[in-house]
């Protein structure tokens, strides 16, 4: 022992256990946790980028930001919107996983291509993707307007994503909304296809089999058998993609850029800081976001969470 | 069979009565629906996914004019096939191109560094999780819940003021350094998975050989993981060459800076570049990202639902 005198084994394990661990503290603290408690600082200050300088950290504070972020209509109809594309984005996408895990997870051939290909939209950098929709769906090029005018007889194109309202069976429905949800969902199906596709594959094969001699149909089987097998992998999904889709930005930003009644939060927020240079009301309405994601995972893991975690 | 097993193996109803002379029994129909089906939805799937990418290079290889009179077509006649696109995209600035290449070598060294120094922080830090006891450290994960729960958006306002004010705003290093932050906890999380499966008696021994710990990762643990090393690289390869959102608000100003994903979204803006230029610029962005992943593909599912079958 020549350094460690005087120090336990154990002591010394923690000793260096902290300085292997310290670099990573010190990242996330220097480029997460402390911009993260300016950021709220900030939310309480009156500061613009050009008078940052001089907004010190005790500078004036007060609620100001947050009376007229919250005053705003814009903000609520924002948090709306926000809200339902995170939920049925993340509904869909996890429905979608599970349809194609179950759909590929037996045998078949050419098994390697497909799943190469049912990864692609996951993997493919976001910007292309969305331009690709762009222009599949634009009503002056796009394919799916001239098979839609040209095979299925509409009177004329649809604006997907710069319509904020459109028909469909005499009801009104928000079509540019619908569209970003469908993106949503196509583009991170892949995600949840991952997950399940693992844990499927994991299944005990006497599990099977014993349901088989009980006479168990198929579907039987997937209810009683396979599901209640994923259903903490899906618990899991539920909480990573709810938490990912609440706080996208890219995705929707570049499909509509916010236009169409698509204007989420996080949008408000970037237009907030890069338009009007407004550092504390966009700090603030951010703040605001992220309570509002706090407390949803708050009940969400308080109500059904719960008995997952006691059964551990 | 554990607890979990056994209460799904018990949910299955009791078995009905075998009627072996009826023809269509509810499981005969279940099963021929669902043979039926299955290939239905595997197609659908695989005409979801491809098409877009699919179309993406068709229109990257015709003519605007002809795009225009034809949008439906699905293929493009070989003697209209032009490569004029990807020339546009690729010449730079000065000589009438969109200087795609400079974006590429800009993409190529953040990412590049992303990966270096996410791994060069995240391996020590996934060792010391893995096997050593020390305070705090069960509180690791809250690292994760402080990077993730928080729109990257509230972390890109103070880090926008705090770049500005450094000069590092416009700066690729700036750039890599906030990838880091995005990635540490995901790759902390793999690594320590992959270093816990290897045996613990294999580090004891080169421990007794007199090895210190760092001694021991880089002579032991690492080379036994190369795999999750590969498959950690790549995945934070891959977020650093598709990010938009930080790209967006640190380098925009400066052309010279902008990476593939910035400079294709502000093409777009502006009107005069033709949407078959931009396809190619997207066909640009995309194919090399698709070749490294799929190059790895095993690795990298494997790297992330590592331990999602323990849920």
């Amino acid at each position: 022992m020549r350094r460690g005198r005087g120090r336990t084994l154990r002591q010394r394990e923690a000793r260096t256990g902290l300085a292997l661990i310290s670099p990573t503290f010190v990242v996330t603290l220097v480029v997460v946790v402390l911009p993260l408690l300016w950021a709220i600082m900030l939310a309480f200050q009156e500061a613009r980028l050009i008078n940052i300088r001089y907004t010190g950290m005790f500078g004036r504070y007060s609620l100001d930001n947050f009376r007229y972020v919250l005053g705003e209509p814009g903000f609520w109809s924002g948090l709306a919107v926000t809200l339902v594309y995170t939920v049925a984005g993340t509904f869909l996408s996890i429905a979608l996983g599970l349809v194609a895990a179950l759909a590929l997870a037996g045998p078949l051939r050419g098994r390697t291509l497909v799943r190469a290909s049912v990864l692609l939209p996951y993997v493919a950098p976001v910007v292309a993707a969305a331009f690709v929709w762009q222009v599949m769906l634009s009503p002056q090029y796009g394919i799916a307007n001239e098979l839609g005018v040209r095979l299925l007889g509409w009177d004329r194109p649809i604006g997907f994503l710069t319509q904020a309202k459109g028909e469909l069976l005499g009801v009104t429905v928000p079509v540019a909304l619908l569209t970003v949800i469908a993106f949503e969902a196509w583009r991170y199906f892949p995600f949840a296809f991952l997950f399940l596709l693992a844990r499927l594959q994991a299944v005990p094969r006497e599990l099977h089999e014993a349901a088989l001699v009980d006479g168990a149909t198929p579907l039987q089987r997937f209810r009683y058998v396979t599901l209640p097998q994923l259903s903490r992998v899906i618990a899991l999904l539920a909480v990573l993609r709810f938490v990912f889709t609440f706080n996208k930005f890219d995705d929707v930003y570049l499909l509509t850029g916010g236009g169409a009644g698509t204007e989420m939060v996080s949008i408000r927020v970037y237009n907030l800081l890069t338009a009007r240079d407004d550092i504390g009301a966009s700090a603030a309405q951010a703040v605001v976001l992220a309570l509002v994601l706090v407390l949803f995972l708050g009940v969400y893991l308080r109500f059904f969470a719960g008995p997952e975690r006691s059964a551990e | 069979m554990t607890a979990g097993d056994r209460r799904a193996a018990r949910a299955v109803p009791p078995s009905r009565p075998r009627r072996p002379y009826r023809r269509w029994t509810r499981d005969r129909v279940e099963r021929t629906a669902l043979r039926l089906l299955r290939p239905l939805v595997i197609a659908a799937l695989l005409l979801a996914t491809a098409f877009p990418f699919y179309y993406m290079v068709v229109l990257s290889l015709r003519d605007v004019q002809a795009l225009i009179l034809d949008p439906g077509a699905l293929f493009v006649p070989p003697d209209e096939i032009t490569l004029d696109t990807y020339r546009q995209v690729l010449t730079p600035e000065e000589e009438g191109g969109q200087g795609f290449v400079g974006f590429i070598r800009n993409s190529v060294i953040v990412s590049v560094a992303a990966v270096a120094l996410t791994l060069l922080i995240s391996i020590p830090g996934a060792y010391a999780v893995a096997r050593l006891r020390f305070l705090g450290r069960r509180q690791v994960h809250f690292l994760f819940l402080a990077v993730y729960l928080f729109p990257p958006i509230v972390l890109a306002i103070p880090l926008f003021v705090l770049f500005s004010l450094l000069g590092l705003r416009g700066s690729l290093p700036g750039l890599a350094l906030v990838y880091i932050s995005q990635t540490l906890p995901v790759t902390v999380y793999m690594l320590r998975n992959y270093f816990e499966t290897v045996p613990r008696s294999v580090e004891e021994a080169a421990a007794i050989d007199g090895c210190g710990p760092l001694a021991t990762i880089w002579r032991v643990t690492l080379p036994l993981s190369r795999p999750a090393l590969m498959a950690t690289g790549l995945y934070v390869f891959m977020i650093a060459w598709n990010e938009f959102l930080f790209a967006l608000l640190f380098l925009v100003e400066d052309r010279d800076r902008w990476t593939v994903s910035l400079g294709l979204s502000q093409l777009a803006g502006a009107i005069e570049v033709p949407t078959t230029v931009l396809m190619a610029g997207s066909v640009v962005l995309t194919l090399p990202i698709v070749i490294v992943f799929f190059a790895c593909e095993r690795l990298m599912t494997g790297g992330l639902t590592m331990g999602a079958e323990k849920g």
